[in-house]
């Protein structure tokens, strides 16, 4: 018997292979209802934040808004009340609150607030030529100046009219010292983090899907396990960077229309434009090395429930590793500094950080290389584990009757 | 492009009973040839040392009950698990994801996209094989048609029953025209209008040159379309030929009637011959043919005045042979899953 030649035509590379899994989940993710959810969700939180906030500032100015209790004969006091009124409105309710109060004869101010107690933070009398402010040294001294206002404005010697003051704010930095730029460098190592951990964990449930699905068996046999991890990766990646492109645009919309910009931060050491662009090659290395790791736990377990228990060791080293690459920031050359570079893990934060507070661009080329060796690592690691494991024999792996769980938890034994 | 797989949909009831020839199919090329495959999991032999060759063109069976080590070594064959020992080589590629663009495969376990629309799904089944999307779309949209499933193609899976998402899927699997088709149990979760349809299918294949290999543990499948069978018990593969070959391991049966119950004939009958008697006085005799052949022992009967009424030879079926071939023990495990053998 002879055997026939292999036609060489038709044959998917592991990268095409990849893309054809990764365009697949890319439009199944992007065009599901879910996806809808997980992407207004942070932007409903963010508008409730911001709406929160509005109404704590509100409260805040009328709980922190002064009253003067005035104590000056009924003439005097209606003026001066009167004339609060009138300027109140053009000053943005920066006034003290002004309480007319019936104190009695010959009582002195002191025991006019004491009687008070605590209604009034302060006892306003003598005449609007020469108003006395009785109370604690701290509320006298702040509200001086507005109570000159009203006593003028009372006496009417001011103009009635104040003109408005045209505002010109400027971006001004502060600083490009150590300091303001660890504060960028954290502000930066933060935000990574966050958004690793937050769609990081859409990968989790993305194969015990594929499972239930039952179309694993499918891919496996028709292209590498390399190429199915990479293109899942590959594609989670994709809907990531819509999903930050979507917050960055709603909270850069935030920040500019409260007036704020990036100039507020120290400009970091390689400058915004590289900073930027190594945040987003920072934040793929750590997704998909996160990812990486999801993957496989996910490929082992057969139900979500499973996922999330053993995701969740990781999910606690990740947090373990950012408080280490954050730690790292405060002695950027301690061995410390240098391990986190080195660890895979918290490489990318703390090479971020790095890139805030020192100059040059080639150290990260190096760490990029180095942590897209681990993630090449970690995808093929991942792959080899998911075909010796989970498709063992009949259907899907689940002929023995063991859970994906204990599958997994025997992996330290093989 | 016509894509001819034999008119599923149009197919009649009756699944064609004559078996494809097994003529001259040791002359063709070999489509799989493995040596020695074995799987172990967790110190569990699954696959113990099986050995196949397939000719190219044929319809091969690999049958076995359930557990046998079947879908092992079909997956083995594909490349989704690697052998622990052994070496295989399929359409000449000793890496099977190197001929993966040649190889359609539908595992036991079916699955789709549930949100995917039905030509999309085997246009995405024919683009992990190599078929630019575009031209998936197009084969996937005739192919459905062609099969009765046109009405369908806009379709979600989810939308489907599980009968109608099935051929979806045994499409899928040939939207690339591969040269070489693994179906893992393909009949199971079809109702016997579509298993014949089926059958019709596969030997359209065949016809064409494609190489059908697929697993069941239904024996009337393996006889009435294989040409040749591997038969796996245990994760060994007792027998592995023509389907002519293993019914030749077991001698032909006699089915013989007589008159009388008793005489000096009986001495001429093989010690175990099953002996029953009927209501009118008559008795049945089933025993293998002796080795000596029929002729003494007609001269035995005739002379002992037994009084024949009939007597007829009878070959054996496929499914005496594996029970013979594959043990007892393999045949009561076949026999644990009666409803499809039933339904036939």
């Amino acid at each position: 018997m002879t055997m026939t030649p292999v036609r060489s035509g038709g044959r998917l590379t592991t990268l095409s292979a990849a893309l054809v899994v990764a365009r697949r989940d890319f439009s199944a993710v992007l065009f599901s209802r879910s996806f809808l959810a997980f992407l207004i969700g942070p932007l409903f939180m963010l508008a409730v934040s911001a709406l929160a906030s509005s109404v704590g500032q509100q409260v805040e100015q009328n709980a922190g808004r002064p009253r003067l209790g005035v104590a000056m004969a009924p003439a005097d006091t209606a003026a001066m009340t009167a004339a609060a009124r009138r300027i109140d409105g053009e000053l943005d309710r920066l006034l003290p609150e002004l309480v007319p109060l019936r104190a009695k004869p010959g009582e002195a101010p002191a025991a006019t607030l004491a009687g008070q107690r605590g209604a009034v933070d302060a006892v306003l009398s003598g005449t609007p030529e020469h108003p006395v402010l009785t109370g604690s040294a701290g509320m006298v001294e702040a509200q001086q100046v507005p109570v000159r206002l009203i006593a003028a404005a009372a006496l009417d010697t001011r103009p009635r009219a104040m003109p408005k003051v045209t505002l010109a704010p400027v971006a001004v930095p502060s600083g490009t010292n150590k300091i303001a730029r660890m504060r960028t460098a954290q502000l930066g190592q933060t935000v990574l983090f966050l958004l690793t951990m937050l769609l990081a964990g859409m990968v989790l449930s993305n194969l015990v899907e594929e499972k239930a699905n039952k179309i694993i068996e499918i891919l496996a046999a028709a292209i590498p396990m390399d190429a199915v991890f990479l293109g899942k990766l590959f594609a989670m990646l994709a809907v990531s960077f819509v999903g930050i492109a979507v917050w960055g645009l709603a909270a850069g919309g935030v920040l500019l229309g409260g007036g704020h910009s990036l100039a507020e931060l120290a400009a970091p050491a390689v400058g915004w434009p590289a900073f930027l662009a190594l945040g987003v090659a920072y934040f793929a290395m750590a997704y998909l090395l996160l990812g990486a790791v999801f993957l496989t736990i996910g490929s082992m377990a057969s139900t979500v429930r499973e996922v999330q228990t053993l995701s969740m060791p990781v999910t606690m080293l990740q947090l373990l590793v950012f408080f280490f690459a954050t730690a790292a920031v405060g002695a950027p050359d301690s061995w410390m500094a240098r391990t986190a570079q080195i660890v895979p893990f918290s490489s990318p934060f703390t090479m971020l950080a790095r890139a805030a507070m020192e100059p040059g661009l080639a150290p990260h080329l190096l760490a990029l290389a180095w942590q897209a060796l681990w993630v090449t690592l970690f995808v093929r690691f991942g792959a080899q584990l998911f075909r010796r494991r989970v498709l063992k024999s009949g259907p899907a792996g689940g002929a023995q009757g063991r859970s994906g769980a204990r599958r997994w938890l025997r992996l330290g034994r093989a | 492009m016509k894509m001819d797989l034999g008119n599923w949909q149009a197919a009649g009831n009756a699944p064609d009973s004559q078996p494809v020839p097994a003529g001259a199919t040791t002359d063709r090329p070999l489509a799989i040839e493995a040596r020695g495959l074995v799987k172990r999991f967790d110190g569990f032999t699954a696959v113990d040392g099986v050995d196949l060759t397939v000719p190219e063109g044929a319809i091969y069976g690999v049958l076995g009950p359930n557990g046998a080590g079947k879908t092992t070594t079909l997956r083995m064959l594909l490349g989704i698990i690697d052998p622990d020992e052994g070496v295989r080589r399929v359409l000449g590629a000793e890496r099977p994801h190197d001929v993966a663009h040649a190889i359609g495969y539908l595992p036991e376990e079916r699955g789709l996209y549930p949100a995917m629309k039905a030509h999309e799904a085997i246009a995405f089944v024919g683009a992990l094989r190599g078929l630019p999307l575009a031209e998936g779309r197009r084969r996937g949209k005739l192919l459905l048609e062609e099969h009765g499933l046109g009405y369908a193609a806009d379709r979600q899976i989810r939308q489907m029953s599980k009968g109608m998402a099935q051929q979806v899927q045994i499409l899928a699997c040939l939207v690339h025209e591969p040269r070489l088709v693994i179906f893992d149990e393909p009949f199971s979760g079809l109702d016997a209008l579509n298993q014949g349809k089926l059958e019709k299918m596969m030997r359209g294949l065949a016809e064409r040159g494609t190489t059908v290999i697929f697993s069941t543990h239904v024996i009337a499948h393996a006889e009435r379309l294989c040409d040749r069978i591997a038969i796996i018990a245990g994760g060994k593969v007792p027998f592995a030929g023509p389907v002519d070959l293993a019914r030749d391991r077991i001698r032909p049966q006699v089915r013989l009637e007589t008159r009388a119950a008793e005489g000096a004939w009986r001495a001429a009958l093989p010690a175990d011959a099953r002996h029953d008697r009927k209501l009118d006085g008559s008795s049945f005799f089933y025993f293998p043919l002796p080795e000596s052949g029929i002729e003494p022992l007609l001269r035995a009967l005739i002379q002992g005045e037994a009084g024949i009424l009939s007597l007829s030879i009878e070959r054996a079926g496929l499914h005496d042979a594996f029970v013979a071939i594959a043990g007892e023990a393999a045949a009561r495990a076949l026999d644990a899953n009666p409803e499809e053998e039933r339904a036939r």
